[in-house]
């Protein structure tokens, strides 16, 4: 019955919407001015031969700064959330002396094509991510893409190295640190712009050459901060994440 | 639109359907990490290479692995409570 009455709706949400594609305008075309105005001028005044990296970044930054926000804004949420169970369970641990597994029972050592794979991963990610930092104002990318991709050079090394290496190469203050100073440069660029007597992120910054690494002047300082931002908050994210394991796992080591 | 595109179109609701359906929130975080590639290649194919790269940096690389992180977490709590009770 219920099954029969689900066959009736989809059939009917089926039928409306093959009605309803029938009725939308072709593939690519476009009503308003505004994106063929921007194709037209960003390459020539901006040298930025990705309009979308245009838009974000200069044309409309504001609402850039505002996604990088909602970033910061969750991570700093998420570590505050558990930053308060892992305190309470230090606490208890102090207290008590003891593990909260079984002695004797270890984790299964990493295999070893983890390790070879995560090792070979490494290198990549590390290069691709930069690439797609600094390339955002030339061909899609840039920021966001880049740093996540980044991020996930120290999960490589997590997975496949010890955790005193991972702790060695993405140390929590430097990457809070690194967080909150990627995420204060954006707003101190368009605040630069501001004492400079123009509008809020303005670009302030050379333009360079068209096609070229460091062109698009604020595009390209910008994709480099939020790179940084969201590179770094998501390893942050990770360790909060995993600084139990983390911690045991050091443990484990030293002896 | 090409038969191309249509074919990627039927693939994202069949791979909708199938993270609809699986149960194990393990399972699950690789069905949607498969979904968000799916989908990327819808937009890439529909010409936004920008949004496609980040769909594919959201939905099938931070959003599974928050998930799996938040399993992880949960599972380690669960297995805590069970020693408590004991």
């Amino acid at each position: 019955m219920r099954t029969a009455l689900l066959a009736i709706g989809c059939a009917g949400l089926l039928a409306l919407f093959l009605w309803g594609m029938t009725g939308l305008p072709p593939f690519g075309s476009y009503p308003g001015p505004y994106g063929d105005l921007l194709n037209s001028f960003a390459a020539s005044e901006r040298k930025a031969t990705d309009v979308v990296s245009a838009v974000n970044f200069d044309y409309r930054a504001f609402d850039t700064l505002g996604e990088e926000f909602i970033l910061f804004v969750s991570v700093a949420g998420a570590a505050l959330l558990l930053r308060k169970i892992d305190e309470e369970k230090k606490d208890s641990k102090e207290d008590s002396e003891s593990e909260d597994r079984e002695p004797g029972r270890a984790p299964p050592p990493t295999s070893d094509a983890t390790r070879a794979f995560g090792v070979a991963l490494v290198g990549l990610t590390v290069v691709f991510g930069l690439y797609m930092i600094s390339h955002g104002q030339t061909t899609p990318g840039g920021g966001f893409q880049g740093g996540v991709i980044l991020a996930t050079a120290p999960l490589s090394v997590y997975l496949s190295a010890d955790a005193r290496t991972f702790q060695r190469i993405a140390p929590r203050g430097l990457v809070e640190g690194a967080e909150s100073l990627a995420a204060a440069a954006y707003v101190l660029f368009g605040l630069a712009a501001v004492v400079l007597g123009g509008e809020f992120l303005r670009n302030v910054t050379p333009l360079g050459e068209e096609e070229k690494m460091g062109s698009s002047g604020n595009i390209f300082w910008l994709n480099l901060a939020v790179g940084i931002e969201v590179a770094s908050g998501f390893v942050l994210l990770r360790s909060v994440f995993i600084e139990e394991t983390l911690q045991r796992r050091l443990r484990e080591e030293s002896k | 639109m090409g038969a191309f595109q249509i074919g990627v179109f039927l693939l994202v609701a069949v791979s909708a359907f199938g993270v609809v359906r699986t149960r194990d929130p393990l399972a699950q975080s690789v069905a949607v990490s498969f979904y968000g590639l799916v989908l990327a290649l819808l937009f890439f194919l529909h010409q936004a290479p920008d949004v496609a790269l980040s769909q594919i940096v959201v939905g099938a690389v931070a959003l599974p692995l928050m998930i799996l992180l938040a399993l992880s977490r949960i599972h380690s709590q669960d297995a805590e409570r069970k020693e408590d009770r004991k």
